[in-house]
């Protein structure tokens, strides 16, 4: 008796739920894209992207896009960290019009790191620390003319830098 | 108390460039203390440069940015002298900001 009456009002909350869900949808408050959203509004600190767990999803997130390989975007880091929680990282890059440069670990529980958005007149190039888990591959990420251009390279670790 | 942010800023005539260092514990909320129990994230999430009244550059950081941490770039322009504001928040709303002259 008691099982049937909640699993009812269990059919019912649904019922009610896609009602709400398509009232929404009639009034166009749902955002279909909700990376794009985020990407467009540029001054907004990017919590989901900051949410995401593999490198990709974070990509995604962040840019709503993804990056293609490019050997104009350097990156100087070391090859081997004795010390995962203070990884000195910095990147560079010969493209124009850029206007942002990310950093992304993906081995990290949360994979992106930083991104810093550059305005007209600031240098395309970035130094900063990064904690890493465990030896990773390490992506920086340029956004230059509304494209997306990225370097990759492995940072073997010796000491985790997150309580590993 | 003193300020969290220190910078230097030095401009060679034709570009500025800064160096800020500043004191935050960025807990990322992966790590556990002595006790075994997680550190509860806290972390800086945006830090601002403004030179001029506008954002020279603008860090959107998470817990993966190491303790205490440290920023380099540089921007075109900047007169010896001039202020640079620098201002920070973190995930539990605290603030800072401060003022340096460029050198």
């Amino acid at each position: 008796m008691n099982i049937t009456t909640s699993e009812f009002s269990g059919t019912r909350r649904l019922l009610l739920k896609g009602a709400g869900v398509a009232a929404l949808i009639g009034l166009g408050v749902i955002p279909f894209d909700v990376p794009q959203a985020l990407a467009a509004a540029n001054d907004k600190y990017p919590e989901e992207a900051f949410k995401q767990k593999n490198l990709a999803d974070a990509i995604k997130a962040l840019y709503g896009k993804t990056a293609e390989p490019s050997d104009k975007v350097k990156m100087d880091a070391p090859e081997i960290a004795e010390n995962g929680a203070v990884v000195p990282i910095s990147a560079t890059t010969t493209l124009s019009d850029v206007t942002s440069i990310s950093f992304l670990v993906s081995e990290n529980p949360i994979s992106l790191i930083a991104s810093y958005k550059i305005p007209a007149g600031t240098l395309p190039s970035v130094a900063n620390r990064i904690k890493m888990a465990k030896t990773s591959n390490v992506t920086v990420i340029v956004e230059a003319g509304g494209k997306l251009y990225s370097a990759q390279k492995e940072i073997k670790v010796t000491v985790g830098g997150c309580g590993g | 108390m003193a300020s969290s942010i220190r910078v230097r800023a030095t401009s060679n005539g034709d570009t500025t460039e800064v160096q800020a260092l500043i004191q935050h514990p960025m807990d990322s909320g992966f790590v556990k203390d002595a006790k075994g129990e997680i550190i509860p994230p806290h972390f800086i999430q945006v830090l601002t440069f403004e030179y001029d009244g506008k954002p020279v550059f603008v860090a959107d950081w998470g817990g993966g940015v190491s303790k205490d941490p440290y920023v380099k770039f540089a921007f075109k322009g900047g007169k010896k002298g001039d202020d640079l504001k620098i201002s920070w928040v973190d995930n539990k709303g605290a603030t800072d900001t401060t003022t340096a002259k460029i050198q």
